[in-house]
């Protein structure tokens, strides 16, 4: 399984499956061309005719709003067709494999597979099996990766403080599983973040997650020092029941980012949130719909950002 | 033959005279990148239009898209909300084919509903490919196939006269 699988003949986007491999340049030009994606919300027609006459089919195998729902927009925009499917309401309740259910939309004269699923590796199968000349973008696979709300958390810092160098992101919460932190990571090292810190308790913090390249804390008041942004993570319920924590509100006392926490970081610090939020949990609602908050530009940005990485994996590609 | 000044000083002269003609009213300005808004920055300043000139990138609305891909250096278009019945100016450096106005003119299309639309560009050649054509033009010459006319600017704006390989 190569990142390489990403790349056309002449290095250009074939897939969009996760941000490891990819280089800075590639990166910045995502968020670059996302750039002149940004004020199509404002036309009076509200579209661009880049991939009239494609068709984008959204596989999502795991629930989904926003995603799927800004997915599906910048499809729109895109004045592509798009179809979105949730199949666990669908066939593979059937009994139908995967291959099957691919084997079958392809059959059907689909250009680009959008794919949400469980299992890490789903998007990389799908894009390895399929034909040639179909485009598989990774919506999110297992704990694996979420490309593309890195990217478009990317784009929503860069928009804000212009340049990555100077910057010290702070993650904070739920790494272990989180498949957004893993790709935020990578997206930040890559575009030269001057620290990377995650800051959670033990139980939620990969083994040797060092070797990510990231500084730990496990103390909040002591990790948002310095912090220019500030990235929170959804806790997800059911980390209560297999024991990793203690309470809901044992965490929120420890790790919840509350008004006084805030203050700790940078005066001009902004917080984010991949959604959906917990509010009282890992967020104090305060927070989250205070002045520092861009949790809501980020949804926004996911249109551009979608379309961004639409448009440039649905390019001519090295055959014919 | 092609001196940038008296091409700019002939297009001047064109438009003042089309936009009495036209009874363009309060005309919007709006020139196409890369070389359109160079010579509509000129034009803009020569005819003393007061609204800020609109910025024109058609990237995704070119019609090669499925052969060349995203422009990477695609930047966003700069027009004001209200385009619904405006007189427009709308400015590029060469006609040639005609697609670059087929692309421009959708998109400003899809920005609203213009009154009117004038074409203006410096120089027009040879090679139409589509039922186009510019309604002031700075010069109009014939090339050979192989030949190519490209703008360098904006400071010094220049004309050059490029004879592409054939095999490339």
């Amino acid at each position: 399984m190569t990142d390489n699988l990403q790349l056309n003949s002449e290095g250009k986007l074939k897939h969009f499956l996760s941000i490891e491999g990819l280089q800075k340049s590639l990166l910045t030009e995502i968020l670059d061309v996302a750039e002149s994606f940004v004020g199509i919300g404002d036309h009076q027609i509200k579209k661009v005719p880049l991939l009239r006459g494609k068709t984008i089919v959204n596989l999502f195998f795991e629930n989904s709003t926003r995603t799927r729902t800004t997915f599906e927009l910048a499809a729109k925009r895109l004045s592509a067709d798009v179809l979105s499917m949730s199949i666990s309401t669908s066939s593979t309740s059937k009994g139908e494999s995967l291959l099957d259910t691919i084997r079958n939309l392809e059959a059907m004269f689909v250009d680009m597979f959008v794919v949400r699923h469980a299992i890490s590796g789903a998007a990389h199968f799908i894009a390895q099996q399929t034909a040639p000349h179909i485009s598989v973008i990774n919506a999110g696979d297992g704990q694996h990766a979420h490309p593309t709300q890195a990217m478009l958390d990317m784009f929503t810092i860069r928009q804000i403080k212009k340049d990555f160098s100077n910057l010290r992101v702070a993650i904070i919460g739920d790494i272990l599983h989180s498949r957004v932190a893993r790709s935020q990571i990578q997206a930040l090292n890559t575009l030269g973040a001057a620290e990377v810190r995650v800051i959670a308790p033990k139980t939620l913090l990969p083994a040797h997650v060092e070797s990510l390249g990231v500084n730990v804390s496990h103390n909040l008041t002591a990790g948002l020092k310095d912090i220019d942004v500030i990235i929170m993570l959804r806790l997800q319920k059911e980390r209560m029941s297999s024991a990793l924590l203690p309470s809901e509100s044992e965490y929120f006392k420890c790790f919840g980012l509350t008004e006084d926490k805030l203050k700790i970081a940078k005066p001009d610090a902004i917080v984010m949130h991949p959604g959906p939020i917990n509010r009282g949990v890992e967020i104090d609602s305060k927070v989250a719909d205070g002045p520092q908050s861009v949790i809501l530009k980020q949804v926004s940005n996911g249109i551009a950002i979608r379309m961004a990485i639409m448009a440039m994996t649905m390019q001519k590609q090295g055959v014919m | 033959m092609l001196e940038i000044q008296d091409l700019l000083n002939r297009l001047e002269a064109k438009l003042k005279h089309i936009i009495v003609e036209r009874q363009l009213t309060n005309p919007l300005m709006i020139g196409i990148r890369t070389g359109g808004v160079w010579i509509a920055e000129q034009m803009h300043q020569r005819l003393n239009i007061n609204e800020p000139l609109g910025l024109l990138d058609i990237s995704f609305y070119r019609d090669d898209f499925s052969q060349i891909g995203v422009n990477p250096n695609v930047k966003p278009s700069q027009l004001p909300p209200h385009i619904e019945g405006r007189d427009i100016i709308l400015i590029d450096d060469v006609f040639y084919t005609g697609r670059t106005i087929r692309a421009a003119l959708n998109e400003i299309f899809d920005y609203g509903r213009p009154n009117q639309v004038v074409l203006a560009v410096l120089i027009e050649r040879d090679g139409r490919q589509i039922p186009l054509c510019p309604d002031c033009v700075g010069a109009s010459i014939t090339l050979n196939a192989d030949q190519r006319i490209k703008l360098t600017g904006p400071e010094p704006l220049a004309i050059h006269l490029q004879t592409i390989d054939a095999a490339a």
